[in-house]
This record gives C-alpha cells, sequence and structure tokens, in this order.
C-alpha cells in the first residue's frame, strides 16, 4: 500500500509529510478531580484526571517518604477501537504504558516538595487513532498543570515513523499498523532533554537519527500549543476572580 | 500499579557509588563500557540455554506446537515471549501474576525480537490457515544481579537459535494430513533467523551527564534513568525502550547508540560462536558409536550420510516399488529384532560406497545397488522403511 502518494507527496489523509494532526485541549474537563484535561489529535482523544498531592492510601506502596508516590492508570475505553469488544483490564500492553507514562511523569514532577503524599494520573482513550500513548502523555501534563502540581519542566509527547523512505511526523492508525517503524519520543520541552523514546522495527541508525529529530520536532511544537492553552487558561482564571 | 519494594542502598552508599562515577570508576571495577562476563551454557535438550552475565542469571526455553494461526496472517507462524520472576531470585518479586517490571522485560524483548522479523514467521507454516507451529520462548530469572533485560534477551537468542522443531509432512488423501516425524526419524529442523537483535542497557546518572552500560544491580538503585536499545551487528536499530527517567540530550542518545551497536557486534559472535560449538558436540554425540574393529567410521560426518541415504531410499522406494513390495512382505518381527544389528552394517559396510559416489541418481537406483552389496543395503532399508509405513497408516 502507498502511504505517501509518489505524485503529489501527500499521506493517506491528506497531510503533508511533516505536518501534525490537529491539536485540541481543554482544560478543567473533571468536575471532582484536582486538575483534568481533554486532549485531542485529530481524531485520537483521551481525558486525563489527577488527583493530589493527597495523603497515601496505602502505605506499603511508599518507596521513600521523602518524595511523591506518583501512579497512573491508563485504560482504553470499549469503544475507542473500530472493534468494539470487552478489554481485559490490566493487560500487557495497557500495563507497560501506564508505567512509561508514570515515569515520564514522575521525571518532570518535583516529588521532593510533596513528602508524605500521592499523586494520582488516570488517563483514559476515549478514541484512538494511533499515538494513544503520546496523546495521554501530553493530556496528563496539562492535567497536572491544571492541578497545580510543581513541575520541573512540560513534558510533551509525539511519534514519527518512516514509510515509503519518508520520514512521517504523528501516524495515524492506519500508518501505525502497517509495520513500519514507530518512534515516540517524550521531551522536557525547555531543557530539551528525552525523556521517553520508544522504537520499533528495523531501522538503519542515520536514518533513526533523522526520525528522531522530526519527532522531538513534533514535541516542541506541542509544547508551544499546551503553553498557549495554559496562559489562556491562566487568563480566564484570572477574569473570574475579577 | 502495585509498587515493588526492592533494595534501596543507603544515604552513604548512594553517594559512594554516585561519586566514584564522576571519576569513571565503578563498583565492581569495571569501566563505564564495559560488559560483565557473559556465560552461555547450553541444556541437554535442544532450545535451552543458561545465560548467566555476572551475578544474573536467565534461563531460556524454547518449546513449539502446532495450532490453528491468526485470522489476519494465515500464512504466519508465532513467536510469544513469557517471563517469569521467580521470588527466588530477588524478594522484590511477588508471587503470582507478574508484575510491572516482568510485563516491561517481556515487551521489550517481544518487540526487539517479532517486529524487526529476526525470525522467519513464514517457514513455520505448515498447512495456510490450518496449522502453523508456534515457538514459545520461556524465560526464567533465576537470579538477579542487574541487567535483566540484557541477560534474557541473550538467554532468549541462545535459545531460539538451538532449538530445532520436528520435521513434518502434509499428505493423506485430500492433502491436508500432518504428519509430525519423530525426531529420531527424521532430524527436527533449525528456526530461519535472520538476525540477531541484541539487547544494550545503558544508565544515566547525575542529570544524565553520566552513563554506564550493563548496570548492576546496587547500580540500577542508585540510576536516575534507563535506555535500552535493541541493536543488531549490521548496526540496525530494531528496538529503544527508554520509559522516562532522567532526560538526555539527543545526541547523547546517538552516542549510546553508537556504543550499542559495537557491543552488539561482539555479543553477536559470542552468541554465534558458543551455539556452533554446541551443535558441533550435539552433532559429534549423534555419531553412532562403533566397535573400535571397525576403522572406516572415523571420518564419516553422520549427518550429511544419513540425509543422503533417506533421500536415496526415498526415491529407490517409488522408483523400484517392486523391491520394496518384496522388503515389506518379509515379517515384521525379524525387523524388530534385528533392527539395531541391521541398522549398524549399514553405516559401516554401505557408507564408505556412499561417499565415493557423491549420489544416488534417480535413474539407476537398481544398478547401483546391484553394484554395492546389494544385501546389506536391501536390509538397512527394512527398519526405517517399515517405520515410516506404519506411520502413514496410523493417521
Amino acid at each position: 500500500m502507498e502511504y505517501v502518494n509518489p505524485l503529489t507527496g501527500f499521506r493517506v489523509d491528506g497531510r503533508r509529510p511533516n505536518e501534525m494532526r490537529q491539536l485540541k485541549a481543554e482544560v478543567g474537563v473533571v468536575a471532582r478531580a484536582d486538575g483534568s484535561a481533554l486532549f485531542e489529535m485529530g481524531n485520537t482523544r483521551v481525558i486525563a484526571a489527577v488527583y493530589g498531592p493527597r495523603e497515601v492510601q496505602n502505605k506499603g506502596q511508599q518507596v521513600n517518604s521523602k518524595e511523591a508516590l506518583v501512579r497512573c492508570e491508563y485504560r482504553m475505553a470499549d469503544f475507542s477501537t473500530g472493534d468494539r469488544r470487552r478489554k481485559p483490564k490490566g493487560d500487557r500492553r495497557s500495563t507497560e504504558i501506564s508505567l512509561v507514562i508514570r515515569q515520564t511523569m514522575e521525571a518532570s514532577i518535583l516529588t521532593h516538595l510533596m513528602p508524605h503524599s500521592q499523586i494520582d494520573i488516570f488517563v483514559q482513550v476515549l478514541q484512538a487513532d494511533g499515538g494513544t500513548r503520546s496523546a495521554c502523555i501530553n493530556a496528563a501534563t496539562l492535567a497536572l498543570a491544571d492541578a497545580g502540581i510543581p513541575m520541573r519542566d512540560i513534558v510533551t509527547s509525539c511519534s514519527s515513523g518512516y514509510l515509503c523512505s519518508t520520514p512521517l511526523l504523528d501516524l495515524n492508525y492506519i500508518e501505525d499498523s502497517a509495520g513500519g517503524p514507530d518512534v515516540t519520543v517524550g521531551i522536557l520541552a525547555k531543557m530539551d532533554k528525552v525523556t521517553l523514546l520508544q522504537m520499533d522495527a528495523k531501522l538503519p541508525m542515520d536514518t533513526f537519527e533523522t526520525v528522531m529529530e522530526l519527532a522531538i520536532e513534533g514535541c516542541k511544537a506541542i509544547a508551544n500549543y499546551i503553553r498557549e492553552v495554559l496562559l489562556e487558561n491562566t487568563k480566564r482564571l484570572e477574569c473570574q476572580r475579577g | 500499579m502495585e509498587h515493588q519494594q526492592r533494595w534501596r542502598p543507603t544515604v552513604n552508599e548512594r553517594e559512594f557509588i554516585e561519586r566514584a562515577l564522576q571519576s569513571d570508576l565503578r563498583v565492581d571495577g569495571r569501566r563505564p563500557f564495559d560488559f560483565r562476563r557473559l556465560k552461555i551454557l547450553f541444556g541437554r535438550e535442544d532450545g535451552s540455554a543458561e545465560v548467566q552475565l555476572g551475578d544474573t542469571r536467565v534461563m531460556g526455553y524454547a518449546t513449539a506446537q502446532l495450532v490453528q494461526p491468526y485470522k489476519d496472517r494465515p500464512n504466519e507462524g508465532s513467536l510469544a515471549i513469557f517471563t517469569e520472576f521467580s521470588p527466588m531470585a530477588d524478594p522484590a518479586f511477588e508471587p503470582g501474576r507478574p508484575g510491572e517490571s516482568a510485563i516491561e522485560l517481556g515487551r521489550v524483548i517481544d518487540r526487539g525480537l517479532r517486529e524487526s522479523r529476526a525470525v522467519d514467521m513464514e517457514s513455520l507454516c505448515v498447512v495456510a490457515g490450518k496449522h502453523v507451529w508456534s515457538i514459545r520462548v520461556d524465560l526464567h530469572i533465576l537470579d538477579n544481579g542487574g541487567n535483566l533485560i540484557d541477560a534474557a534477551n541473550i538467554a532468549a537468542l541462545a535459545a531460539l537459535s538451538t532449538f530445532r522443531r520436528p520435521e513434518c509432512t502434509v499428505g493423506g488423501e485430500d492433502g491436508q494430513q500432518v504428519t509430525i516425524h519423530d525426531p529420531e526419524v527424521r532430524d527436527p529442523l533449525p528456526l530461519t533467523i535472520h538476525h540477531l537483535p541484541i539487547a544494550v542497557t545503558f544508565a544515566y546518572f547525575g542529570e544524565g551527564n553520566i552513563m554506564v552500560i550493563d548496570p548492576t544491580y546496587k547500580e540500577e538503585a542508585v540510576m536516575g534513568g534507563r535506555m535500552t536499545a535493541t541493536i543488531n551487528s549490521n548496526g540496525d536499530v530494531c528496538a529503544i525502550q527508554k520509559a522516562g527517567g532522567e532526560g538526555v540530550m539527543s545526541s547523547v542518545i546517538m552516542q549510546c547508540l553508537r556504543i550499542a551497536s559495537v557491543k552488539a557486534a561482539d555479543i553477536t559472535s559470542k552468541i554465534k560462536n558458543e551455539v556452533s560449538t554446541y551443535t558441533s558436540a550435539k552433532a559429534l554425540q549423534k555419531v553412532k558409536r562403533l566397535p573400535a574393529t571397525v576403522p572406516q567410521k572415523d571420518n564419516v560426518p553422520d549427518v550429511a550420510m544419513k540425509e543422503s541415504t533417506d533421500g536415496a531410499l526415498e526415491r529407490q522406494s517409488t522408483k523400484a516399488s517392486s523391491d520394496v513390495r518384496q522388503i515389506s512382505k518379509e515379517p515384521l518381527s525379524i525387523v524388530k529384532d534385528n533392527k539395531q544389528e541391521d541398522v549398524e552394517p549399514m553405516s559401516t559396510e554401505c557408507n564408505p560406497e556412499v561417499k565415493s559416489k557423491p549420489r544416488f541418481t534417480v535413474g539407476e537406483p537398481d544398478e547401483t545397488q546391484g553394484a554395492i552389496s546389494p544385501k546389506s543395503l536391501k536390509d538397512a532399508v527394512k527398519p526405517k522403511h517399515k517405520r515410516k509405513k506404519k506411520q502413514h497408516n496410523k493417521n
């Protein structure tokens, strides 16, 4: 199958190779949560809610009482994919993604400022169209910022791939399931450091570098958008206070 | 979601390890980019391997089973990785459901092997849509001395490269009947492995400025972040896993990948050497030990020999069917009794001829047979052929 039109250079959904899907973010969507956000990347749609910092519920889980305990749960809604079926809770894939999101967020949260407390992050995929883990990380960042949890930097994530000998930014489901390489990058935007990097399928090293650089560029663009959204949100809150 | 309680270093220990690393010293005396000593042991059976990487011990065991293929890939076999973190290896491992680290380890190795298509899946197909081989690799952690991913990955590769699946043929009236041949009758086949993806793990310390390869248990307790790069000896990146933790510059990542590709080449050659020593030792074991009075035996490569006679026999059985019928008419009991004695003379008497005449040609089986000690060859044909006949009938 042709994923990049050889004549026009457009992708299956009409994007250019280094074009991202439309981003949409909304802050404060779950009333009961301390912080929450809805994040959309094209047809991928995820919702994140943050509870905390609050008292540690299960003391046995606390590893280091001088730092906050961060927990994360990633879940895909049963109706999020094309074939609607009940997904078992805690399958291998979602356990791994929960771990990855937790460790990525831990890298940016200033856990030493909140001893004896725990922060829970819940992310739920409402609509899956490729790049769910990137969208979840972006949503979690927004939700954490909304909850007012001190962070070192904002973490943003984006994926990229390599199909038809063209590096592609922000893969959708069709491109993702093409069996080509898939690189997911998460960066600390201001420090310009890579905290999350996942990749599969085979890719020569120099090609990998260009694909990774492309994903990093995507992350930076998302970081700019997230900053805008947060600024807008803060302005709105300021108006409400009067 | 459960956090596992693992050993935590004291403040002093932590400081000691970090301070030493700043001057390029590691607690076990290695340099930053040295692997620990790698030792690969093979079990008595094909497809089992035990890897020791310093204190870390992982056992890999590959098995195969005929199953129905997945609907979306009717002509491909499957490969699955299963991990077992026994509480024996580390007090942090809980019995029962696999923990997060067990799942992550399994997924990283699985991605490295499967997504990079290291093992040829189409060659595992027997009847498209009906029967394919499903390979299962079990990885048991026996001792956790740090860096489980690399050790487990090597164990999986070693197990897969020594693994042999039984040969099977398709036959029957509808051409769908699958016969699995006993390993004694036909030599089992190895898997087709295109390349060996080697996992190399880096640990980052202190703001991501210091990195070491192959962290030990103590270093793992102190490190800020970890990255596993799975690379083959050609320098192709097969998988990368850096799940959060300390951020590092992208230039550092590329540097790590270059180092990893050098290490991967070393480990690949190590695995290949070990595997070839094992397979040749195994082949030598198969040589039928004959009484010392027979001098010719020494330089007969047994595997090649068996195959050539086998092939020749089959051709004979089709061509000179009358002969075969004659043979099969002989009473079974005799064949059974003489089985052992019959096989032996074949290898001693006939093989020199087989060797000197490179191959029986299809056109002149009877001639050759006639020329070379016909009786012994006929006798030799008996047991094997009969056995095959019987199997077909059963199915």
